[in-house]
């Protein structure tokens, strides 16, 4: 035996005899993980969390969240001996004086943004799939809790340097607790310790950033990733794959090699971005004050949507016996964004309460398959497009030379008008791929050899496809594979008409081709 | 033909195809020195992230095609970074894809739900346990802790009281009064009607008591534009004409939807715009909301001249300042 194999016994055997973790690693070790591209997008936002609390930590060294009053006296010229808080001179001094400060700074924005993309784009994944299903509907309410608090905290976050573009983010977010009808002026006072912007703000939403969002996080990522360890991931359909099994790559080597590479392959590209791509210039914008602004202030792109809405809304506010209700920031800034997301967050149990489906699913969906909700996912998708777009409305009227009145007159109408079109449209895109999927079965694919047959008919010679691809194509509507019909006690009353009605629509389903017909095909041209 | 419908069936995982380096030696070989290159790469990236960190100048800079002008050694302290921590990951994924055995296995599921007996067996537990705390039979106890820990929770609530003031009336009160001068934002000279020409603007600020410093509180309720215009040019009722001077009017600064500096005076069309969600005001009516979301006008102040010939505040703002509140009477607009 090695020297090197010894000692490793040796500290093997002290860990085990101390925690017995030997039977749980020799299980775990060979735990086998689909393998898919898609699969990849959550790896990506728990890598961006890896960085975020990497390069959030350096920064804390050297950031100061206070609003106390300081003349900046760094190494940026433009701004000495301007008066500002010593968050702000803190961010510069990190900017400009701290070696790998700036690239920092940029790599930690960059992969925030990195981190929000890669949520939405997962939980995208997850949705068109339909791997939200029983039995992880668990780890899909806490999937919304993470965006929720990743809007938050990434809100938070390009708050804290206390430039003026941040500033007046925080400006707004305290309009927004402003207009809470009853309470909304002392929610105001007490969040900000008094008025507007007070000295208070900066680190409470410090603590909150760095610690109570973070710990949140951290206790979400940890149940989430053991929900999905011990459920085991859901995997595409095809052949050899069932509810039954699961078929991949065992832990080690393979997927601890691929996973713990891709780790430092999202590191690499961030801090690529870090290195070239400047991101938030805070130098540029000066200290936050009230009386100023820069032109063209946009939030972060995950906050984009919100603010569009907000752009968009009519001038709405109730005056009443002394009172003001202010719909014109409560319903795009509260209400609709609540609706949203609760809406979102109750899916599954919708989906599961319309189809009457209450079984295991661990073979995804392709999309097409589900053409119902395909069609929801992607009118919801247009909804928050068109918000976004208006989000930018003053950044796309100067770059296309259109006119902000009307951009906003077009989301206003679009917002309403569009979505039910893009459902109508996906759901019949959905039920076409279907049917050229039949087709595809039934003829094969087309090779685009023509032939002449002795007559003089030219034919296009089609190749059939192998039984795998038969199968994958089929396999949705194999025996057993469809939800059985509503039982016909759910389909009494009005909630029961509803019901039968909605389960017709989501049930659409163009038939897939049987093994009967394809031989049938064959027989007709003998 | 069977009257039957024959399905298609499973035909279970694909042969398993063979990659070229688990045969043929030299691919092999070829991929193991792909794999050791990256890490070597990395290396040297991590020697390159400590060369400029020490060496570089961190003052210097240089201009980078579409990204603009950029610190070198931030710069090559970040691609330093990139190539160590890229070809570490490239490398692994090589070494998995290449060299690691790629014959995918099959492990089996179960459902989650647990074992009819299982269940059963913790119902009777979970039964037998709660009847030796007698959880059922004493609802004394049960109802007092359902309300000692419900009055738990409220003393963090209570605690939280101190995080500031109640608002008050300050949501409602500015620093103008009657007779306040005008001064400009940030000189602090106060201003007269001729250093404002036609067509000009300006921010100004109440002149504060002396030896009063000024908060961005005072800034975020008192900021006022200061507009001129010919007189002929307003369209204004008769009592908020007078409250304009010689063709100058003052608004507030601060949006009535949600608070941001409306900062944006088109001249030729004399609107203000509030460049967050783009509430678009009419200056020659009184700052009417023509676009966006505010509903409110922004308010305006009533000037006059003083002795001295300068301009003063005839009186404070007769409405609240800023964004919409509970409280806030809208009765005066």
């Amino acid at each position: 035996m090695k020297q090197s194999q010894r000692i490793g016994g040796t500290v093997a055997n002290y860990v085990d005899e101390r925690t017995g973790a030997a039977k749980w690693l020799k299980k775990n070790l060979t735990k086998v993980f689909p393998d898919h591209w898609s699969f990849m997008l959550g790896e990506i936002c728990l890598y961006s969390f890896i960085i975020l609390l990497l390069t959030g930590t350096f920064l804390t060294f050297w950031f100061d969240p206070s609003q106390r009053e300081v003349i900046y006296n760094g190494s940026y010229l433009p701004l000495s001996g301007v008066k500002m808080s010593a968050s702000y001179a803190s961010a510069l001094h990190i900017s400009f004086d701290v070696r790998g400060g700036l690239l920092m700074r940029q790599i930690h924005h960059w992969a925030a943004l990195i981190f929000m993309v890669a949520i939405v784009a997962h939980l995208l994944r997850v949705f068109f799939t339909g791997a939200f299903r029983k039995p992880r509907e668990f780890n899909w309410l806490i999937g919304v809790g993470l965006l929720t608090f990743g809007i938050v905290e990434g809100f938070l976050g390009y708050s804290l340097p206390d430039d003026l573009l941040s500033g007046t983010g925080i400006r707004i977010a305290e309009a927004i607790l402003q207009a809470i009808p009853v309470v909304g002026s002392y929610l105001a006072f007490f969040a900000f310790g008094g008025a507007f912007p007070g000295v208070s703000f900066i680190p409470r939403i410090y603590t909150v950033h760095v610690l109570l969002l973070p710990g949140l996080f951290l206790a979400l990522i940890t149940v989430h990733l053991m929900l999905v360890w011990y459920q085991k991931h859901t995997q595409y359909p095809g052949p050899g794959r069932t509810e039954k099994n699961v078929v991949g790559y065992p832990l080690m080597p393979v997927y601890m090699a691929k996973a713990g590479g891709f780790f430092f392959i999202v590191f690499g590209v961030t801090a690529f971005l870090g290195a070239v791509a400047s991101i938030n210039p805070i130098w540029l914008y000066g200290p936050y004050t009230p009386g100023q602004i820069s032109a063209g202030s946009q939030p972060d792109w995950y906050m984009g949507w919100l603010d569009g809405l907000v752009r968009m809304s009519p001038p709405l506010e109730t005056h009443a016996f002394g009172h003001t209700i202010s719909w014109n920031i409560l319903i795009p800034g509260l209400i609709l964004p609540g609706i949203l997301f609760t809406g979102m967050a109750l899916y599954p149990f919708i989906e599961s309460w319309i189809s009457g489906d209450k079984r295991e699913h661990h073979l995804l969906d392709r999309p097409r398959n589900a053409p119902n909700r395909t069609a929801l996912g992607a009118m919801s998708l247009s909804f928050m497009i068109i918000s976004l777009a208006n989000g930018g409305n003053d950044i796309i009227a100067t770059h296309f030379h259109l006119t902000i009145n009307g951009i906003m007159w077009f989301t206003r109408f679009g917002l309403i008008i569009v979505p039910p079109i893009v459902f109508v449209i996906t759901k019949r895109i959905c039920l076409s791929l279907q049917r050229a999927d039949r087709d595809l079965v039934l003829h094969g694919r087309e090779t685009g050899r023509l032939v002449m047959m002795p007559n003089g008919e030219m034919l296009e010679v089609h190749e059939p496809l192998s039984d795998e691809q038969k199968w994958t194509l089929t396999q949705h509507q194999a025996p057993g594979a469809l939800p059985p019909p509503l039982p016909e006690s759910a389909k009494r009353g009005l909630k029961g008409k509803l019901r039968t009605r909605m389960n017709r629509a989501h049930a659409i389903q163009v038939p897939a081709p049987t093994l009967t017909e394809v031989k049938q095909i064959e027989e007709s041209h003998h | 033909m069977s009257s039957q419908i024959e399905r298609f069936k499973d035909p279970g995982l694909p042969e398993h195809v063979h990659r070229i380096s688990d045969s043929d030696i030299r691919a092999e070989k070829r991929a193991e020195r792909q794999v050791a290159t990256m890490f070597l790469l990395s290396a040297l990236g991590t020697v390159l992230t400590i060369y400029s960190y020490i060496f570089l100048k961190s003052d210097t800079y240089v201009f980078l095609p579409v990204m603009g002008s950029t610190n070198i050694q931030q710069l090559f302290i970040g691609l330093g970074l990139t190539l160590a921590t890229l070809c570490i990951g490239l490398g692994a994924v090589q070494w998995a894809k290449r060299l690691m055995p790629d014959e995918e296995v099959i492990a089996d599921r179960h459902e989650m739900r647990s074992e009819e007996e299982d269940r059963a067996d913790l119902v009777e537990t979970f039964h037998e346990r709660a009847g030796q705390a007698g959880l059922g039979r004493r609802s004394l106890i049960k109802r007092t802790l359902g309300l000692a820990v419900g009055l738990v929770g409220l003393s963090p609530i209570v605690l939280l009281r101190d995080l500031g003031p109640k608002p008050g009336k300050a949501l409602s009160i500015t620093n103008w009064k009657s007779g306040t001068r005008l001064v400009l934002d940030p000189a602090g000279t106060p201003i007269r009607p001729e250093d404002l020409e036609v067509g000009a603007v300006a921010q100004v600020l109440p002149e504060l008591a002396e030896g009063t410093e000024r908060t961005l509180e005072n800034i975020g309720v008192d900021a006022v534009l200061l507009i001129r215009l010919r007189p002929e040019d307003f369209n204004l009722d008769a009592e908020r004409l007078s409250w304009t001077y010689q063709g100058i009017i003052a608004f507030s600064k601060i949006c009535t939807h949600m608070g941001c500096a409306v900062a944006l005076y088109e001249q030729q069309t004399r609107h203000l715009l509030c460049p967050c969600h783009q509430s678009t005001f009419d200056v020659t009516r009184a700052a009417k909301v023509i676009f966006g979301p505010a509903a409110r006008p922004l308010p305006q102040l009533a000037l006059t001249m003083n002795s001295e010939g300068f301009l003063v505040a005839k009186k404070p703002f007769t409405v609240p300042v800023g964004p919409s509140f509970w409280e806030r009477n809208s009765a005066n607009g």
